[in-house]
């Protein structure tokens, strides 16, 4: 499976990103090869409006199956799930860090969108 | 003649001004208040409202069965407002900006327009002032398309006076853009002339000729008048700065009330204004 997590960094050892849309790259890892490319979102960085709803459109396309994040409001987490993407919130650190915890089964999927949209 | 009463700081008096204006010009005169998100003219003009009138903006809605989801909405929307996710589509109406895009494109007919209510238009009269205010929905995020309805209102001869919303972003130019002219409100602190240059930059931008007014006028005006001085920016009218004054509007009393003498000044601003050329308001 591949799985998307969001950071600031480019490698492993970069810092997990709390923001979703505004992330300002998404390290793409291959859970059964255990390789990874990273994905810019700079686009969406700084974009108005939307940030989220394009930024799981572009993960939707990247075909990813979970995406890890600190937060996901609620247009990205609709988008995500429209697009059968679960989203796992997750404290970690570091990516690695976060990886990590995902094979050991320690990051639960979120029902709903944990943090509210900046329209609300 | 369409004059935009603005400015870029917020609470600089065009509320005051548009009000004490509307009541001592000679001839047919009617306000809309454009700050559709906090409309509060008519404390000052104190309305008979005859009726009211809602404000809908189109929003796109998708009728699945007719829908491939090959996505073309999706590219032609600027706003994230509909997104393709191959086998569902999505709308966003809340970030929709009512272009008609993807209901123009979809190769199937599968989004149509439909009416969404976002705000409501008050229209009455005190005496021979007319009066419209726009008033934009609790929960609803985009002005602009309440301004423009509120905008339709403008008189076909005579004056309007057009009481703008603050900042120099979409509400502020869509309550310009159509204008004959400005008349930009200020005040002699820093954060007033701050963003009197915003306001400046932004009026330039659109060709619109303007001119200055300063309220509560006091010894830091200095700051004001080298600026306009310095820009060729006619400064058109001073409030001095009085106790009465803000007495008055805490009464939600005209300025006129307390201070008569500053009706012949407010009634000459149309004429003054028609007067500006654009070439006038360059550096």
């Amino acid at each position: 499976m591949k799985i998307a997590i969001t950071t600031s960094g480019s490698d492993l050892d970069a810092p997990l990103d709390s923001r979703f849309g505004r992330a300002p790259k998404f390290l793409i890892y291959y859970t059964d090869l255990g390789t990874y490319h990273v994905q810019n979102n700079e686009q969406n960085l700084n974009a108005t409006q939307g940030a989220g709803i394009q930024a799981a459109l572009h993960l939707c396309k990247e075909k990813v199956g979970c995406v890890i994040t600190g937060n996901c409001g609620p247009k990205a987490y609709e988008t995500l799930k429209a697009a059968d993407i679960t989203v796992c919130t997750c404290a970690a650190a570091t990516v690695g860090e976060a990886i990590e915890m995902f094979k050991r089964g320690e990051l639960e999927a979120i029902e709903e969108a944990n943090v509210e949209g900046h329209w609300a | 003649m369409k004059i935009a009463i603005a400015s870029g700081k917020g609470g600089t008096g065009k509320t005051t001004i548009a009000s004490a204006m509307a009541f001592s010009v000679r001839g047919p005169v009617r306000l809309l208040d454009c700050d559709v998100e906090e409309p509060n003219s008519h404390f000052f003009i104190q309305p008979e409202i005859q009726r009211k009138e809602k404000v809908y903006s189109l929003v796109p809605t998708i009728d699945e069965a007719l829908c491939t989801g090959c996505g073309e909405c999706g590219r032609v929307c600027q706003f994230s407002a509909i997104v393709s996710l191959g086998k569902k589509t999505m709308a966003f109406n809340e970030l929709c900006h009512s272009c008609g895009g993807c209901a123009r494109i979809c190769p199937t007919g599968a989004i149509t327009e439909i009416q969404k209510e976002i705000g409501t238009l008050e229209i009455g009269a005190h005496g021979d002032v007319e009066f419209v205010a726009g008033r934009m929905d609790v929960g609803q995020a985009m002005s602009p398309p309440i301004i423009r309805a509120t905008l339709r209102h403008a008189r076909e001869e005579g004056l309007t006076l057009i009481d703008c919303p603050p900042g120099t972003s979409c509400p502020f130019v869509t309550a310009v853009k159509g204008c004959d002219a400005a008349l930009l409100v200020t005040e002699p602190t820093p954060f007033g002339l701050h963003d009197l240059k915003l306001a400046v930059e932004t009026l330039r931008v659109l060709g619109l000729p303007f001119a200055v007014a300063v309220n509560r006028s006091n010894e830091e005006q200095n700051r004001i008048n080298e600026y306009c001085h310095e820009e060729n920016i006619p400064l058109l009218l001073q409030i001095p700065e009085d106790r009465r004054v803000a007495e008055a509007y805490s009464r939600g009393e005209i300025l006129t009330a307390v201070l008569p003498e500053m009706r012949a000044a407010l009634a000459v601003l149309p004429e003054r204004l028609a007067a500006l050329s654009i070439e006038r308001n360059l550096p």
